[in-house]
Formats: C-alpha cells, structure tokens, sequence
C-alpha cells in the first residue's frame, strides 16, 4: 500500500513542530528555515496551512532534471534528488507549479521532501494531526480535486 | 494526490486515464502483453501504420513504403558501450536506388534526430507508448546522449563528463532505443528517409526532428582564430578547459543567458574575465533595467570587467597573441575569445525537403510539421508560446523537454495538444539567483508590483494581467531569491484568478505561496 502526505490546513495550529522536526532529521539541527515542510501564515484569518512536495505523477522536476538527479523512489513513491549528481543548475526549482524543490544556498545543490524513507518525521511531530502518513487512496484526492476546478474557473474550459 | 491533477489539466500536459478527452487512435502499436520482440509483430504495426501513411499523405508513396516492407529491421541488439553502435542484421537493401558497397541502409519505425535533452526524452516516452516499436535516435556528435545545461558545472569539475550523460550508459539498451551516431544530411520526406552524412540511409515510418540548435558566429574579423570558441558542445567545453587557466585573460562576447551561466564558471576557474555585451544591460531578454543593473553591479564587485553597450570590432592576432578591438577603442588581451552571441535553430539540413521552416521548424500545436507524419521539438522547433499564444523559438530547457513529450505523444497516436511552453529562465550568477517567467516585462494596461533593494541585491516584479485577467499572475521577475520559485510558474500557467489575493500582493508581493494556498486549497473547512 503506497502512502501519501495528508495535509489539512484546518488543523494546523501554526506551531511549527513539522519544521524542527524536517531539519532535524535531514540537518542534524533545528533550523526552520531550511525545513523542506513549511507552514504558511495567513494573519488575515488567524488561520495556518502546511505545504510540501506531494510526491506528484507528473513530476515536472524530474522530467526537467538535465543530469537525472531526481529518481522515483520505487518503495515509497517519493521523488528523491541523489545529491551526488545534482549539480545546482535549478531548472526544477522553475520547472516545479508548485513550489517545493527549492535550492540551497549553504550546499549548492536543491532539497526536496523525500518521505523521509517512508517515516516522514513532520507527520511524526504533528501534535493536531494537520499532517498525516496515510494510504494514498484515502487522501481525500477527489475533494481536493473537485475543490480545485472550483477555484480554477478556466479548469473545465480547458479540459 | 492533490489539486496537481486539475493544474495539469490547464497546462494541456495530462496523458492520464483520467482525462476524457483522450483517445488512443492509433491501433498500429500492440499492447504491452505481447511485448515482445517478435518480429511479426512488428512487421505487422509497421504495415499498418504504412497504409496510413501512405493514404494520407502521398500516394505516389507506394513504391518506397514498399521498399521498406521488404527491407531488413535494425538489430535490436545495441552495443552497451559508450560508442553505441548499430549493427544491421542486413546491410543492403534490395530496392534502394542509394545501395552503395560500405554504406548501411536501415529502417525504424520512430526516427528521432538529436540526442539532447528533447530527444531523449521522446525515445524514451515513445518506448512508453510503444513497447514494440523500433525506435532510432540519432546524434551527431561523438558522444552518448548528454545534456549543455550540465556543461558549466564541468567547467568548474563539480562533475566529470560522465555527469553530463543523458541516463546511464545501458539505459538506452535496456530500453531498446538503437542509439545512432551519425549526422543527417538531409530529409526525403516523399520517401520517408534520411540521408546521413556517410551516405548511408534511415527509413522512418515517422520521424521527430529535434536538432537541436548551434551558436551564432558573428560576422566579426577574427571570429574563425583558434582560440575563439563557442561553449554549446562538450568538445568546446574541452577545448575552453585546456585554455582557461587561473590567471588568463578571456573575454567573453555577450551578456545573455548562455552567456552569463558560464561567466560563473569562468571566474571560477580563476581567469581574469571580461564580458562585453551590446545591449545596454546584462540578460536584456531576461531581466529589466533595474535587475540587469543589479547584476551587472553585482559582478563588477565581483571582479569581472563589464562592458555593456560595447561591440568587439575585431579580434586579431599577432605573434601568439590574441587582442579583441572594442568600438569604444579601447583593447583587451585575450588568451581565449568566447563567443556567446545567441542561437539559431539547426535547420539547414532541412532545405529542399519540403519541411516548412520560418525562425524555426514550423509546427502545429501537435508539434507537427506541415508533413504528417514529421514532428519538430526543443530548440529547432517554433512552438506556441503559452503568454503571447504566439509560435516562436524559445531555445530552453524545459520548453525542449516538454516539447519531446508531447511530440512522442502525439506519434503514438494520442491527441495531446500543447498548450504552450512557458518562457522562463533561471541563472546563478556568481551566487546572485535570478529567474524570469512568461510576461515578466509586463503588459499595457495591467498592474504590477515591485520590491527593489539594490543593497540587499533583492529584485521582485510581479505582472498582472488586463480585463477580466487582472488579478492573474501574467509574469515575474526575481533577483536574490531561491524559496518556492516555482510557484510563480503554477500560478501563471494555471490562470489562477487571485481575487482578493492580488491585493494582498501588491502589498507584500512576497507572499506568492500564500497566495497560491490560498487560492487553491480548503484552508478552512475540516475534513
């Protein structure tokens, strides 16, 4: 049974325990700001969201790798950049619709969330359960999916 | 899985089950269970496709289409090595009028012409579709498949060559794509062959053409001295290495793109640079005055000598040594010339042949050419844009890589239209990070916001579009920053209507992420 990130922005209380958790499991220090999960604030409405590669099919990052340092993780279905043949040219980072390969500075090469292995530490940490590890299935894709053409009006136009 | 699926929708990328508007028409290609290598098989998807083509297109076909019927197939047994060689199980074919004693004359069903990034990719997406189908790809230089883009980081020997190999060196065996090394030196398409350089030929039931493109030499005095260079193959890329040592003097011509990805590797390797550009600013198809400003800064701190609005009048060479002329009169020792100009789609090989060819190959939004079964992709190609819904050359990476998918796609018998590539850039000048996307010079009539901090060396402008699309993300330009880039790629080609949000980021136009969560995802409602 392959498994997915769930996250759930309404119970994300912002507390960002994902982040300590992330860096301290890829860093060997906390330091949020180099965390591959990151909580977004929204002031406006006191309201969190947590957001971080969702392991995508298409995997634009991969596709646009020039030197294939991005691979399919076959056991977890994570797409991993092997670092030893990244050489920091950012073509994914531009080429990712969503943001979440990022490149870093401190080590020239880009970061992207990797499952951890398949024992994803931020879902670990989640005291509220915003983050979950759950069956890919049962990720509430279709709600996501029904929600995103409602909020993407020309989805339907173009389909 | 998430929103990703109805984003994909909007880029006209989807090849999934899911989406409805597919369908496989082409019955030509066995299904994956009978895999195998059974030549009748083959034999019998290739004579299918054969009567398609030769009804649709040309009917005065036949004589050649049935050449092919009683010619040999290329061996599917591939040499492993790096020099990948293809061994015809027949080398003569009884009906070709080009037989010749040492020539070999093979067949394929999927021809593909160059073996960068584009090419690649198509072999590899029509092997996915097609498990059967013989499948040639064809590069003319004297190299396993690899990619340009890795070619600065080999510079600097952050990798050796073999990091700058497409896939390792048996993946191309494994995946049972015959790999060429050979030059094409022009296209029969009434016959549906290719004529290589050696004389020899290649008969395709359908052909890709992604050559790629090469670097413009301008027409300048001395432009042909030994120690000018381009840097586009791994051979120049050889050549600039064997030269530029610590302490040399090199001068690099143009400020562009190509440009700047290698001034990194230059300085690097420890050469004393001097970049001179025409234009009034650094990457002026990239950036506007105030980021070209910034970088051209930025490096002049660095210690690179800039020179912009500055021509090379000549370059000469008197007993060993090299000088480069300027307009301004002034004159630069140079131990190595690179030029860095621009480049133009490789199309000569295509005159006579029928093939239209405007800037580039002209397609369709099927990657098709004027001739049915001939598609064009990557840097050769004239692609729609997806900003301007114009078909013009783009020459980058991803639009290549896309492009080859989608061609692949689309000979396979799928119906995949592209909706456009989007214009986009990203270069690591000296440590300063810079992308550009889509309309990032703006368009009449909409708004834009802007954070500019040239001390920081931070740069941000966000376009918005015009009418009913004025709170859509049209275009972006950053300078100084690295985190959740892409974002800006998703927000503009998925049209998202940013409502509110669009106020929020003429505010603080940092909050792109935010934005797009915000306009993409249930924040509120619990599960």
């Amino acid at each position: 049974m392959q498994k997915s990130l769930h996250l759930d922005p309404a119970k994300c209380t912002g507390c960002l325990q994902c982040e300590m958790a992330c860096s301290y499991e890829k860093l060997g220090e906390f330091n949020p700001s180099r965390s591959l999960i990151k909580v977004f604030s929204f002031h406006f409405e006191g309201r969190f969201a947590p957001y971080t590669c969702t392991q995508c099919d298409e995997a634009w990052c991969q596709r646009a790798c020039p030197v294939d340092a991005i691979t399919l993780d076959m056991s977890t279905g994570a797409k991993i950049v092997i670092e030893d043949k990244c050489v920091g040219c950012k073509v994914c980072t531009i080429s990712c619709p969503f943001g979440t390969v990022n490149y870093v500075q401190q080590t020239g090469k880009v970061a992207k969330c990797d499952l951890c292995g398949g024992d994803p530490q931020c879902a670990k940490a989640c005291p509220t359960d915003a983050i979950t590890f759950i069956d890919a299935n049962a990720t509430g894709y279709d709600r996501m999916k029904a929600y995103a053409e409602k909020s993407l009006p020309s989805a339907e136009a173009s389909a | 899985m998430s929103i990703f699926n109805a984003i994909k929708r909007l880029f006209g990328m989807s090849d999934t089950p899911q989406n409805q508007t597919q369908k496989i028409v082409d019955t030509d290609i066995p299904e994956p269970k009978q895999a195998s290598k059974s030549k009748l098989a083959t034999e019998t998807s290739i004579e299918k496709t054969e009567k398609e083509i030769s009804t649709k297109i040309n009917d005065d076909n036949k004589q050649s289409t049935e050449t092919t019927e009683d010619s040999e197939y290329i061996d599917e047994n591939i040499d492993s090595s790096t020099n990948t060689t293809i061994k015809s199980q027949k080398d003569k074919l009884e009906d070709s009028s080009l037989t010749t004693k040492d020539t070999k004359h093979y067949t394929t069903h999927h021809a593909i012409i160059g073996a960068g990034p584009c090419g690649v990719v198509a072999a590899e997406t029509l092997r996915k579709e097609n498990p059967t189908a013989e499948i040639t790809l064809i590069g003319n230089e004297n190299e396993p498949p690899y990619s340009r883009m890795a070619i600065p980081y080999l510079l600097i020997n952050k990798i050796g060559e073999e990091g700058t190999h497409l896939r390792q060196s048996d993946h191309y065996q494994k995946q049972n794509i015959n790999y060429l090394q050979q030059t094409v030196a022009s296209v029969d398409a009434n016959k549906n062959e290719l004529v290589m350089a050696d004389g020899s030929t290649l008969v395709y039931k359908k052909l890709l053409i992604a050559a790629g493109s090469h670097p413009i030499a301008p027409p300048i005095e001395g432009i042909d001295l030994p120690n000018v260079h381009s840097c586009w193959t791994l051979k120049d890329a050889r050549q600039i290495a064997s030269i530029a040592k610590e302490g040399s003097n090199v001068v690099l011509m143009g400020a562009g793109f190509i440009g700047c990805i290698i001034l990194e590797a230059l300085v690097k390797r420890g050469v004393k640079l001097s970049i001179i550009e025409m234009g009034s600013r650094m990457v002026p198809r990239m950036m506007d005055e105030k980021a070209g400003g910034l970088l051209e800064k930025w490096c002049i701190e660095k210690g690179v000598n800039v020179l912009t609005s500055t021509k090379i009048t000549a370059i000469k060479e008197s007993d060993g040594n090299m000088r480069v002329e300027l307009d301004n009169g002034d004159k630069l020792v140079a131990d190595l010339v690179i030029s860095a100009t621009g480049v133009k789609p490789n199309t000569a090989f295509l005159e006579n042949s029928g093939i239209e060819v405007n800037d580039g190959i002209t397609v369709n939004n099927k990657l098709q050419t004027n001739i049915e079964n001939i598609y064009a992709a990557g840097d050769v190609a004239q692609g729609k844009d997806f900003s301007t819904g114009k078909y013009e050359v783009q020459a980058i990476q991803p639009t290549a890589v896309d492009h080859g998918r989608i061609a692949a796609l689309n000979m396979s018998g799928k119906h995949v239209e592209h909706s456009g590539s989007l214009n986009m850039n990203v270069l690591d000048t000296l440590g300063l990070i810079s992308h550009s996307f889509g309309l990032w010079m703006g368009v009449e009539g909409g708004d834009s916001v802007e954070i500019y901090n040239p001390d920081a060396y931070k740069y941000l402008n966000l376009r918005f579009g015009t009418d009913e699309n004025a709170d859509v993300l049209v275009g972006a330009s950053t300078l100084g920053m690295t985190q959740h880039i892409g974002v800006l790629r998703g927000l503009i080609e998925s049209k998202i209507h940013l409502k509110e949000w669009k106020e929020h980021l003429l505010v603080d136009p940092t909050r792109i992420m935010e934005a797009y969560l915000a306009s993409t995802q249930e924040l509120d409602n619990a599960v």
